[in-house]
């Protein structure tokens, strides 16, 4: 007896109305996608407001199964299911104690069944499986006890077609389908937070692209490599994300050849922000992300982001805004990006720094100083835009 | 043009050791512990393999023991001579110049109850004679230094110390970390005094992967890898043969005309260090000993105000390849570095560069980086920092 099936519980889709059914269509796709990679035949069927990963082949990988399920956005739950043949009741009471004696060999916890007639032709109603089933199971072991309120075991049976049984539930990730709620412009650094920002919003069901700045030869060809693999790791999630990567060197240079080194890091950030706003707008995305936190570096006080968000149209979304790092460092660890994030490469935002930079900048004094790199700055952001190389990450678990 | 200045991280294979290497890997591939007729062809490799490296050194071949690296050979020697010894005593001394492969087993044997020693260098990287006569207690069961350091080229006055050691404790063993020095300089451990030698395939244009170390006749040293009983049980696993062939074949090839080598590099060497005190004013900082003191493939030198990654990073631009300071340089690797205890200020610490070479290395390619070097450093300077 093995688990052949798995219930997926969705919460907050079945909240959407008359758009329920684009939303479940997008949880089924994404569910696709993920079981792609996995070995076995695996089928994903949507049948009256539920949906079902079924096995069709003989053996399947159910480890990596759950690995991969529980990486989709949207499920709240996981139920692996065994699923029974309907061969008479005595049949299925055998079935229902070898399931238990299976699954719970000590099998001392209170218990309830909770049946469910959707096949109206099946002779007995829920109420009267639950009965008997309860009977049988009490006969089978005699050291537990039924607890209709609170149980330490709940025993699913679903009389379909086929008789569906299951107890267990692994937890999902929550949130909702990756692409059905848009996509966005994630502003990759390298560092430990913007990963997590592109995963915190994908998580709201939002597709993600992400640009990178690279700065040769002050960065290296391995911080490149780096921000690739964190985008390859947040992808695991999120599903394919197209990459860019702008050489900002030469914005780099001229903007501290021309304006206060103080201000440095904020005229460098509205430049970027106005590349990735460049490509978010020609890939019709809807917004930029970006993994800033209020306070925590000099760039990212609210008059510094008041600053950078002036250059943008497109709204800039912050998930991370009002977390501390600890919090962030949670998060990037339990994704699995925190490892690559901490491997000391310089990037572009760290190598330039002022050694006090200004941390309450007046936007009159950056657009005064914004006014000294009129006469070359146009030319050279379209020349980075121009050589921008772009890597379709993730895109062969598709 | 792409020019390699880093043979000192690692370079390309001799072709000889090439064909030894597919040959070991595609027709005598046997395994030199089966009984059958492929394993005695295989077998006649490693036993190649080993009489050329001990004829090299002057030594016996049953005192060559193949590991899989220099990292490797020196944790045996070092855990194993010290487990091996400790009822001689426990006190272990060290030079300031080790490698992370020699420091690393310090630190582990510290945990473990020994009690080391770290010998401080001068100016130019030397281990200070005065210092380690001093520390040499009767309790000392270990002695490690380095022949020629990696980061600097600093070469170490072997002979003298292996006097020095044996004279002051008879008992101790005097261990060399020859990984630098193996193609470079003539190494006869017997004359030499010393009882344990690392060296590596790869430093002398043989195979990755393959090293060797010498254990002189009867000195003790716990195995640290256990297993099927190969190489006398002193090193378990199944020999490596294309490795092993291949860093016989190396062996042999990189000591023919050493002497003619040898002095190409110093001219190299010379070129380039006359070229960089003409650079950037006379700022540039070269490490180490004198030109021709020092190793003839290692120049460490700093170029104040130019972090050496933007340095690195930018001469990979022009297709010249150079480490900074050792082949990985991370923040945290800076401190405890050979520059470090050699009295080298941050500033000169963290913007040195090496440059290394083999015979191979010509004047052209010196010239095409003097060149590259010229035009980078008043751009770099520009932007470094404020």
């Amino acid at each position: 007896m093995g688990y052949r099936a798995f219930l997926i519980k969705y919460a907050e889709i079945a909240l959407k109305g008359k758009n329920r059914y684009l939303f479940e269509n997008a949880l089924v796709d994404q569910i696709r996608r993920a079981l792609k990679s996995v070995e076995g035949d695996l089928r994903v069927r949507k049948e009256q407001g539920r949906i079902y990963v079924e096995c069709h082949s003989e053996t399947y990988d159910y480890e990596e199964c759950i690995q991969v399920l529980t990486r989709v956005f949207g499920i709240v739950g996981i139920c692996p299911v065994v699923i029974l043949e309907d061969q008479g009741f005595e049949k299925l009471a055998g079935d229902v104690v070898r399931y238990m004696e299976t699954f719970y060999p000590d099998c001392s916890q209170t218990f309830k069944v909770n049946a469910r007639r959707a096949r109206k032709s099946y002779p007995l109603q829920s109420m009267e499986i639950n009965a008997r089933l309860g009977g049988v199971i009490l006969d089978a072991f005699p050291k537990t006890k039924v607890d209709v309120h609170h149980p330490g075991l709940m025993l699913n049976v679903e009389v379909r077609e086929k008789i569906y049984v299951y107890s267990q539930e692994i937890r999902g990730l929550g949130g909702m389908p990756t692409g059905c709620n848009g996509k966005a412009m994630l502003l990759l650094s390298g560092g430990i937070d913007s990963p997590v920002a592109g995963y915190m919003i994908s998580r709201r069901g939002v597709s993600i692209e992400a640009v990178y700045f690279h700065a040769p030869p002050y960065t290296s060809e391995r911080a490149k490599q780096k921000v690739v693999d964190l985008a390859e790791q947040v992808s695991r999630y999120c599903g394919p994300v197209r990459l860019y990567i702008v050489n900002f060197t030469d914005i780099q240079l001229y903007i501290y050849d021309q304006c206060p080194h103080d201000e440095l890091t904020i005229h460098m950030r509205r430049y970027m922000m106005r590349i990735a706003e460049h490509f978010a707008v020609e890939d019709k995305c809807q917004g930029l992300v970006t993994g800033e936190s209020i306070g925590q570096v000099a760039s990212q006080t609210m008059q510094s982001l008041a600053a950078t968000d002036q250059v943008c149209t497109l709204p800039v979304y912050r998930p991370l805004i009002a977390f501390d790092k600890q919090d962030i460092i949670e998060i990037a660890q339990k994704i699995g990006t925190y490892e690559t994030s901490v491997l000391p490469f310089e990037d572009c935002c760290t190598i330039f720094v002022a050694k006090h930079p200004v941390t309450k900048p007046s936007l009159k004094s950056i657009e005064r100083s914004q006014e000294r790199l009129k006469e070359k700055i146009q030319g050279l952001v379209e020349q980075a835009i121009e050589t921008t190389e772009i890597i379709e990450v993730g895109v062969q678990s598709i | 043009m792409e020019v390699y200045l880093d043979h000192a991280a690692t370079t390309w294979c001799y072709e000889s050791v090439r064909d030894m290497v597919i040959k070991t890997m595609m027709e005598d591939y046997g395994n030199p512990s089966s009984m059958h007729r492929k394993g005695v062809v295989a077998e006649a490799y490693v036993k190649k393999a080993r009489g050329a490296v001990a004829r090299q050194l002057k030594v016996q071949d049953k005192e060559i023991l193949f590991t899989s690296g220099g990292t490797e050979s020196n944790n045996l020697a070092l855990m194993g001579a010290a487990w091996a010894n400790r009822r001689q005593g426990r006190r272990i001394l060290y030079s300031a110049m080790e490698h992370a492969a020699v420091k690393e087993p310090m630190k582990r044997l510290e945990e473990q109850g020994f009690e080391t020693v770290e010998i401080p260098v001068d100016g130019q990287g030397v281990v200070s004679l005065a210092a380690l006569e001093g520390a040499l207690t009767p309790e000392t069961i270990l002695v490690s230094v380095m022949h020629v350091n990696n980061e600097v080229g600093s070469v170490q006055p072997i002979e003298e110390i292996g006097t020095l050691v044996h004279e002051k404790v008879p008992g101790a063993l005097f261990h060399v970390d020859a990984i630098q020095a193996l193609g470079k300089y003539h190494i006869y451990p017997g004359r030499m005094g010393i009882d344990l030698l690392c060296a590596s395939g790869h430093k002398i244009h043989g195979p990755k992967g393959v090293g060797f170390l010498y254990i002189r006749g009867q000195t003790k040293v716990q195995p640290q890898i256990l297993g099927g009983g190969q190489q006398d049980g002193m090193r378990s696993g199944t020999d490596n043969v294309p490795g092993i062939a291949g860093l016989g074949a190396a062996v042999e090839e990189v000591y023919r005309d050493l002497d003619k080598k040898v002095a190409h590099m110093y001219q190299i060497k010379g070129l380039l260090t006359d070229g960089l005190k003409g650079l950037d004013g006379e700022k540039a900082v070269i490490h180490g000993m004198p030109v021709l003191q020092g190793a003839p493939h290692i120049v460490n030198v700093s170029f104040p105000g130019i972090r050496s990654e933007v340095m690195l990073h930018a001469l990979e631009d022009r297709g010249i390849y150079v480490s900074a300071g050792s082949a990985c340089s991370t923040h945290k690797r800076q401190k405890n570095s050979p520059l470090d205890a050699m009295g080298v200020d941050k500033g000169q610490r963290e913007s040195a560069v090496r440059f290394s070479f083999c015979e191979e290395t010509t004047e052209e390619e010196i010239r095409y980086c003097l060149q590259a070097l010229k035009e980078l450093i008043p751009i770099l300077k520009k932007y470094a920092r404020r």
